[in-house]
């Protein structure tokens, strides 16, 4: 399965997905980017005046690359366009370091700790495009066919 | 290992990831993991993880479905280090 193609399984659409591009993608991790639109429906409350991407947007993004890209990578062999991936999250703890603002393109480099009895927990970094740390964390699903 | 040792390191395990402290505080060889300490499925692979790395054994899909009670617990684990 090639990266379009994963990204084509996800079961998010717009505006809720958070994929542009998958970079690297192997049994032990994933490398894949996103850049935020300027219009994106949160940036008018969040905050009043100052729109600054949130933390859990910014979680979500590590989610989607890292942990769901990466689990239909590891599941390929088994789903099908009558087989489609169940997701869903079971656990997260993230440290944040530097705010995200709107038009800011963001690379997300997860490495898989361990996926067994359909758990898949990862080691998952953000950067921005300066290459500084936006935020790093560990993020666990259950993803099931 | 008799079977007070190994509830006795199972209760340890368990322990990070239980939500039902009452459940918890009466743990048996009764105990349900599910309905009894609220674990989760996904805290429920962490605990056979930790067993399979406290015990020194492997535990396979099959054996992983029964891991439900403290009871089917411990027997896996007797027959695994049996084997």
């Amino acid at each position: 399965m090639n990266q379009k193609q994963i990204i084509k399984n996800l079961p998010y659409k717009h505006p809720f997905l958070f994929v542009d591009e998958l970079t690297e993608i192997s049994e032990n991790g994933v490398s894949g980017n996103y850049t935020f639109k300027e219009n994106a429906f949160f940036y008018e409350g969040h905050f009043k005046g100052n729109p600054i991407t949130p933390g859990v947007i910014l979680t979500e993004v590590m989610a989607q690359i890292g942990v769901v890209c990466l689990g239909i990578y590891l599941l390929k062999e088994e789903i099908s366009s009558e087989k489609k991936p169940q997701i869903a999250l079971t656990s997260n703890r993230i440290d944040f370091f530097l705010p995200v603002l709107p038009n800011e393109k963001v690379t997300v480099i997860s490495e898989k700790e361990y996926f067994r009895f359909n758990k898949l927990k990862c080691k998952v970094t953000m950067m921005n495009s300066k290459k500084e740390l936006v935020c790093r964390g560990t993020i666990s699903g259950m993803i099931l066919i | 290992m008799t079977k007070k040792e190994i509830i006795s390191k199972l209760t340890t395990i368990v322990k990070p990831y239980i939500q039902n402290e009452e459940g918890f505080k009466n743990i048996s060889e009764n105990t349900d993991f599910i309905n009894d300490l609220e674990i989760n499925s996904a805290n429920l692979v962490d605990i056979v993880l930790d067993v399979e790395d406290e015990f020194n054994i492997e535990i396979d899909n099959d054996s992983m479905e029964k891991m439900l009670s403290v009871k089917a617990v411990v027997g896996i684990i007797q027959e695994k280090q049996s084997a």
